[in-house]
């Protein structure tokens, strides 16, 4: 699946809850699904500053797509941060850094997007970009 | 002194009928700031509608009523904290400015290479970093007065820490992380047996205790205007004359001065000296407003039941399982910090504020504090005089459903 065609279902699945509750109890549930990055880089180098809670994030090229591994110590945090890896992981790191990420508005979240906000779920974006742009340029 | 009536008070401040994501709000982040009854808001209303104009300049009439209100704040603060002469009342732009004054003018002169400054572990990042970069300046040093697993100064350690070296002290009345009263008058009488001046800093105090600056004898003394339902951008240097006369001028600028010439500056006396630039007239004048309402109400009686809501409030979130208090002093005023086994402060907040709730959750801008308990940070609620018992009940089953949740 392409980048839009996963934010296209994101909207599909969240528009099926209804209350904020609901829709919190999805993101929890997504971040158990995170791929969870190895202890090893659980280190102040793969931190993503802006946080309140600790974000940990890996990126990895393979057969010219970046991966992302990731994990949090705040629930609500590792969701959103898993709802990014599902949609930008495994895809060509051009496409990860030119994409456009329609579905945060478009499934309520988009006041988790201000600069201000302290899970930082725009320095969570900035950074796997940024991920993409280097590795995309090794490659 | 008038008497307590809750829902006359809670009628005062229009924001509490608001809505926050279709919930009625429920506001417990009065550590860091509290809202503003609307005789406060009125005042600000009627300050640009009626006499707008800069203080302390013009001969024409309306600066003249301005001069004279933000004067009349000057002598309500006095009163307020019974200092001696207004002109001990210098107006700043909060707590955080006032403690960075006395970093400043009395820590350059007087405090030199290898003298030692004593604060306390429970500090606000604001009784802290001032204090840092003078020592980085200087090449004088920190000592930390110790604390005790319940957020109470280890006043043992405190003595200890003297020698002729020590300078100034500088500590929290009330722990804006923990909620520990410290017991202010003691550690002020000890520091002064070795001839040493102390700073309070009241921003957590000033609306919860009634405060004597005469009584406790001390030096100086800090608070913030919003945090004691007045505006933003106002707070309050309190020193003792000797001391204020002693210290050089904050900044330069109008209104600090007497007499400028390019050869030389004579300056303006107390409390002007360090009143440079235009001040934030509006904020200034309309304290006088937050100060009449808590007189209003009288701070005896507020304390009271804020002491009883408190007692409520840890009775109530001591049944959720799993939760531990941080800071359970047997002094505390107002603020409960906690956290819950396996769940992050964060996550906690974030589900409290779709519920309506406003807590604070994080570090509490005292990072040496939560090092201390080794956590990352805690969940704040910290009450004011328009809290209810209610309130409380919502608090507690909000985070019960949290733990649920988040577990």
């Amino acid at each position: 699946m392409t980048i839009n065609e996963i934010q296209d279902e994101l909207i599909e699945d969240f528009a099926f809850y209804q209350d904020w509750m609901e829709k919190y109890e999805y993101i929890i549930q997504l971040g158990k699904e995170v791929p969870l990055i190895k202890e090893e880089y659980k280190t102040d180098d793969y931190i993503i500053k802006g946080c309140q809670s600790k974000v940990w994030l890996y990126p990895e090229l393979r057969d010219g797509k970046v991966y992302f591994t990731a994990d949090s110590d705040a629930i609500i945090t590792k969701g959103l941060v898993s709802l990014m890896v599902k949609v930008l992981s495994g895809h060509p790191a051009q496409e990860i850094a030119k994409a456009d990420l329609y579905f945060i508005d478009q499934i309520g979240l988009k006041e988790h997007l201000s600069p201000t906000r302290a899970n930082g779920l725009l320095s969570m974006v900035k950074q796997m970009k940024l991920y993409a742009l280097a590795l995309g340029a090794k490659s | 002194m008038g008497t307590f009536d809750i829902l006359n008070i809670r009628n005062d401040f229009p924001i509490l009928d608001r809505q926050v994501n279709g919930k009625p709000l429920i506001y417990l982040d009065n550590g860091a700031t509290t809202h503003k009854p609307k005789q406060v808001i009125d005042a600000v209303v009627r300050y640009y509608a009626d006499m707008n104009s800069n203080v302390h300049r013009g001969v024409h009439y309306l600066s003249q009523i301005s001069t004279d209100a933000f004067e009349i704040t000057r002598r309500k603060v006095q009163a307020f904290i019974n200092a001696a002469h207004d002109h001990e009342v210098i107006i700043t732009k909060g707590t955080t400015e006032a403690i960075n004054i006395v970093a400043t003018c009395y820590g350059r002169p007087f405090i030199g290479k290898d003298d030692e400054i004593i604060i306390s572990a429970m500090e606000h990042h604001s009784n802290i970093v001032p204090w840092q970069m003078l020592c980085e300046e200087k090449g004088c040093k920190l000592r930390i007065i110790p604390m005790n697993e319940r957020g109470e100064l280890d006043l043992d350690g405190y003595r200890s820490l003297f020698s002729e070296r020590t300078k100034l002290v500088s500590f929290t009345y009330v722990s804006n992380a923990l909620g520990t009263v410290n017991p202010v008058k003691e550690m002020i009488d000890i520091a002064h047996r070795y001839n040493v001046p102390v700073l309070v800093d009241g921003a957590q105090a000033i609306q919860h205790l009634a405060v004597d600056v005469r009584a406790l004898d001390v030096d100086f003394f800090a608070f913030s205007g919003h945090k004691m339902y007045g505006p933003t951008g106002v707070g309050v240097l309190y020193g003792k004359e000797e001391l204020l006369n002693k210290m050089p001028p904050y900044q330069g600028g109008g209104d600090m001065i007497k007499d400028v010439t390019f050869e030389k500056t004579t300056y303006n006396e107390l409390p002007f000296k360090f009143e440079a630039g235009t001040p934030n007239i509006e904020a200034g004048i309309c304290l006088a407003e937050a100060i009449d309402y808590i007189n209003s109400i009288g701070l005896d009686a507020i304390k009271e039941y804020e002491d009883g809501l408190l007692a409520y409030a840890t009775e109530q979130l001591a049944r959720v399982e799993g939760l531990r208090f941080i800071g359970t002093a047997a002094h505390k005023s107002s603020v409960i910090s906690f956290v819950v086994d396996g769940i992050h402060p964060y996550d906690i907040g974030v589900i409290l504020d779709k519920l309506g709730i406003a807590v604070r959750t994080g570090h509490h801008c005292a990072q040496p504090v939560m090092d201390g308990f080794q956590i990352p940070g805690t969940v704040r609620a910290s009450l004011a005089m328009y809290n209810t018992a209610e309130e409380i009940d919502a608090l507690t089953s909000g985070v019960e459903r949290a733990v649920r949740m988040l577990k």
